[in-house]
């Protein structure tokens, strides 16, 4: 673990027994559970022969349906881990008073406010937000997959490959101890010896291949395999949504893998681009990753809007007011979001005329926001609105975001950024729009696309229970921290000296004890309904009288999505099928061009992660073997010409005759 | 009878107003170039990091050399010649693909791949001889950032290369069919781009360089 220089062998690397931490009961009882666990995962699949399947189905497939739904419980179990971290700071801050050191060193505590943040941004928000992507877009534009759907694949096994990283560190080493970005000198070699930063760097590298893939597929899907006649004023609002967000996940996370690339040489060869000396500047780093970090914070609300758009409108049963400027609101955003990194450090002391231009920048963002958020409102208005869960989440994060968004207004302002600045005030903001919107908005999403996905809906109930939990112990959990923050109380400190401010972390405390409960209703939930899934059932496929072409098809969707792809005349294109009563062709099948399954993404993200292992612990024969590795592998698979397969014409009639079955079994339109 | 029989023909052109009933596989690739024009977007922008460190650290020499001093302009003219004419025999073996022509694209690949290593051979030698002067990525903010961006390119010479000879195995196996072309088409734009990225490291960093 220690963070002083260990020693080197040319085997091993920097890696020894020392490296386990042994003294760390925490981190000792984890490791135990994670084995058990683990041991029970692997002979449970192993006694019901499940390898075959899940290599077969599941990790070699290039089915973009699939692919979404791996990538939501990737995030769904970091979203455990991280919030273990959460609730394990919320203990430690409110216990360190009065003398009391707490229950967390601060070695240990400084990793996990760092390891927090990473995991919910990295492996928890991006996950969640590419899942959705994946499995919605190419259903809404009427497609039948992605365009590389091989990319597909390993882009997902990449990212999951950056999770395994930031996984591992937890019981071999250590995680970094400076907060999420990182910033040097403290992240330089001089104040982080050990291997937690460079966890942290080969983790995001490593994840962010996949990310900048998973983008530039996404961008080319939507550019060029729409529906006929689905012009782009014609797309559903949550594809245009999806665009934008990938055009600025390739606009930005180059520019993160270049700063960490830079980092890594500063540490690895002993350049000096961030260091004290020699020239280098520190500061250059944190503009370099804000230039990437603020359009990654609207990387992760962008999709959500669009899924609140979707949901405002499908449940108010109405077509969503103002659809045009709802578009140009979203590509405004996405302008906008590369013009105010400077924002994050106002206290930099640029000056005012460059504070000013940055604080008004960010200050204007707010006009498309509220754009979006007046369009929300008129779409509900004199709509027939139907509660159910997904607008349940919808209307809380109106309420919600709408505190954030105006938190995010006052940090804005320069002059009250310099009291605010590194303050708990705001922790409290990002948590407040984070929350309010990435996360309601991804179990709105859960709530209303489950349905498609596996062909049953969620139990109510605990749905219910875990949105009351939720909503209630964020507001407990996080009002206190805009109070601590204007008290001055700065972010990451572990113990305190003033005792008046324990109640107030006493309050957070119990939010998010609340929050924890709302986290297992929704596994609660998620079990019910998977045992009740029969009494769940939707046989229509358009359980929530849907608007887009998702809803055209079955629930789950057949491999192909749709036996015919849809024609396009109007927004709202599966409304406006309905409203005509046109009839779902049944005959006249043809047999089906796909994408073939392949073993190359997860075994290329495979050796990459050891490549990661081995240049983290200085292995470095080990780390040229695994690249070679890379090359050498990525290589043998373009020999591989043959890519692709028809789904045989009977398949197709059979599939679809059962749908058909399915549908006068509901009394549809047949 | 009549009547479900205009009902029924309705249905039809209902259904065929809707649907595409006599859709027809997909070009397979045709989003690649596409794709990898994106691609080649963000490795731009990878470069544009690495100029902008350039840019604010490139005159921090912290007591160290400066580029007057370890610059050595024929050396890097005769260099970026190297890339330039690299470029052109691409060109050529673009035109021999074009009219189907294994032996001659095989051949122009051949001599733009022994271009790419002279190029990689004399930045190495650059490179070794300031290292031997002592001028060392470590010795200034300065010389990080050149020998970064630089390097980088070459790197990117390098998979360049790596590429190229694997593109000519599989055009030796399989002929020019249309996969192989896609792909030489996308290490086209991939190795113009290169060249595009040298001229500007050529002009920011070597030429401006000794006006400083």
């Amino acid at each position: 673990m220690t963070s002083e220089p260990q020693a080197w062998s040319p085997i091993f690397g920097r890696l020894s027994l020392e490296s386990l931490p042994l003294h760390e009961p925490i981190v000792v009882a984890t490791f135990c559970a994670v084995v058990l666990g683990g041991i029970g995962l692997v002979g449970a699949l192993t006694y019901f022969r499940l390898w075959g399947y899940l290599w077969k189905e599941w990790f070699t497939t290039v089915d973009h349906k699939k692919i979404g739904i791996m990538y939501m419980i990737l995030g769904l179990i970091m979203f455990v881990r991280g919030f273990a971290d959460a609730i394990m700071m919320r203990l430690q801050q409110v216990m360190a008073f009065n003398g009391s050191e707490g229950y967390l060193n601060a070695h240990h505590y400084d990793q996990v406010f760092t390891a927090h943040g990473v995991i919910m941004i990295f492996f928890v928000a991006m996950p969640f937000v590419t899942g959705l992507m994946n499995y919605i877009v190419p259903l809404q534009i009427g497609a039948r997959d992605v365009s590389f759907p091989f990319l597909n694949n390993f882009s997902f096994w990449m990212t999951t490959s950056g999770a395994v990283l930031v996984m591992v560190s937890l019981f071999i080493g250590e995680f970094a101890q400076t907060g999420w970005l990182a910033y040097p000198p403290l992240s330089g070699l001089t104040h982080s010896p050990g291997v937690g930063v460079d966890y942290y760097i080969w983790a995001l590298q490593i994840a962010g291949v996949g990310t900048t893939l998973s983008g530039i597929n996404l961008i080319v899907t939507i550019v060029k395999m729409r529906a006929p006649g689905m012009t782009m004023m014609k797309m559903p609002v949550f594809t245009w949504t999806s665009l934008c967000t990938n055009v600025l996940i390739v606009a930005s996370f180059p520019v993160l893998t270049a700063v960490l690339a830079l980092l890594s040489l500063d540490r690895y060869v002993g350049t000096n681009f961030f260091t004290n000396d020699f020239g280098g500047s520190p500061m250059m780093y944190v503009n370099l990753i804000w230039i990437w970090g603020h359009p990654e914070v609207y990387i992760l609300i962008l999709p959500l809007f669009g899924v609140f758009s979707e949901i405002t409108s499908t449940f108010s049963g109405k077509r969503l007011f103002g659809y045009t400027s709802m578009v140009y609101a979203t590509v405004c955003i996405t302008v906008l979001s590369y013009l105010v990194w400077l924002h994050h450090f106002f206290t930099m002391g640029s000056g005012a005329s460059v504070n000013s231009f940055f604080g008004i920048t960010t200050m204007i963002i707010s006009i498309p926001t509220g754009a979006k958020l007046f369009n929300w409102l008129f779409t509900m208005y004199r709509g027939r609105i139907r509660y159910e869960l997904p607008m349940m989440w919808t209307v809380a994060f109106m309420l919600t975001f709408v505190v954030g968004g105006m938190t995010g207004v006052m940090l804005a302002v320069p002059p009250a950024d310099f009291v605010l600045h590194n303050s708990l005030f705001l922790i409290a903001h990002f948590h407040n729009v984070i929350i309010g919107g990435v996360v309601f908005g991804v179990f709105a999403a859960i709530n209303y696309w489950w349905p498609k996905a596996f062909g049953y809906k969620l139990n109510v109930f605990w749905g219910k229970v875990s949105f009351w939990f939720w909503v209630v112990g964020f507001w407990f959990a996080f009002m206190p921290l805009y109070v601590l923050g204007f008290m001055g109380v700065t972010r990451r400190m572990r113990v305190f000296d003033d005792p008046s401010l324990q109640i107030l972390f006493g309050i957070a405390a119990f939010g998010a004890v609340l929050i924890a409960c709302g986290i297992a209703a929704m596994f609660v939930q998620f079990g019910v309904s998977i045992m009740n899934r029969d009494k769940l059932r939707d046989e229509t496929g358009d359980p929530w009288n849907g608007r887009t072409l998702e809803w055209a098809t079955s629930s789950p969707p057949p491999d192909y999505n749709f036996a015919f792809t849809p024609v396009v005349h109007g927004l709202d294109a599966w409304e406006e099928m309905k409203r005509r009563d046109v009839p779902r062709p049944t005959s006249g099948f043809r047999a089906i061009h796909m994408p073939s399954s392949t073993w190359a993404g997860i075994v290329i993200a495979g050796i990459a992660t050891v490549c990661g292992f081995a240049l983290i612990w200085h292995i470095w024969w080990l780390a040229a073997l695994s690249f070679l590795g890379v090359i050498g592998t990525s290589i043998v698979h373009t020999f591989n010409y043959k890519r692709d397969f028809h789904i045989p014409v009977e398949e197709v009639v059979a599939t679809e005759a059962e749908r058909t079955r399915q549908l006068e079994a509901a009394g549809g339109a047949a | 009878m009549s009547q479900t029989m205009t009902t029924g023909q309705q249905n039809l052109s209902l259904t065929a107003r809707y649907f595409d009933l006599n859709e027809h596989d997909h070009p397979e690739g045709g989003s690649t170039m596409l794709g990898f024009w994106i691609y080649l977007m963000s490795d731009c922008l990878i470069f544009a990091m690495l100029f902008a460190a350039y840019g604010v650290l490139g005159a921090n020499y912290a007591t160290g050399p400066s580029p007057k001093v370890l610059f050595d302009l024929d050396l890097v003219a005769l260099n970026t010649a190297m890339l330039l004419f690299s470029s052109i025999t691409y060109g050529f073996a673009m035109l021999a693909m074009e009219k189907n022509k294994i032996g001659a694209t095989q051949m122009w690949l051949a001599i733009t791949g022994l271009f790419g290593a002279a190029f990689l051979a004399i930045e190495l030698y650059e490179f070794s001889h300031l290292l031997h002067i002592g001028a060392t990525p470590q010795r200034s903010a300065f010389l990080s950032a050149f020998f970064t961006l630089v390097g980088t390119h070459g790197l990117h010479v390098t998979f360049g290369i790596i590429w190229l000879v694997t593109l000519m195995v599989q055009v030796s196996r399989k002929g020019l069919i249309a996969a192989n072309k896609r792909r030489l088409m996308c290490l086209s734009l991939f190795w113009h781009f290169l060249d595009v990225i040298w001229i500007g490291v050529f002009t920011v960093v070597y030429l401006m360089g000794m006006l400083r």
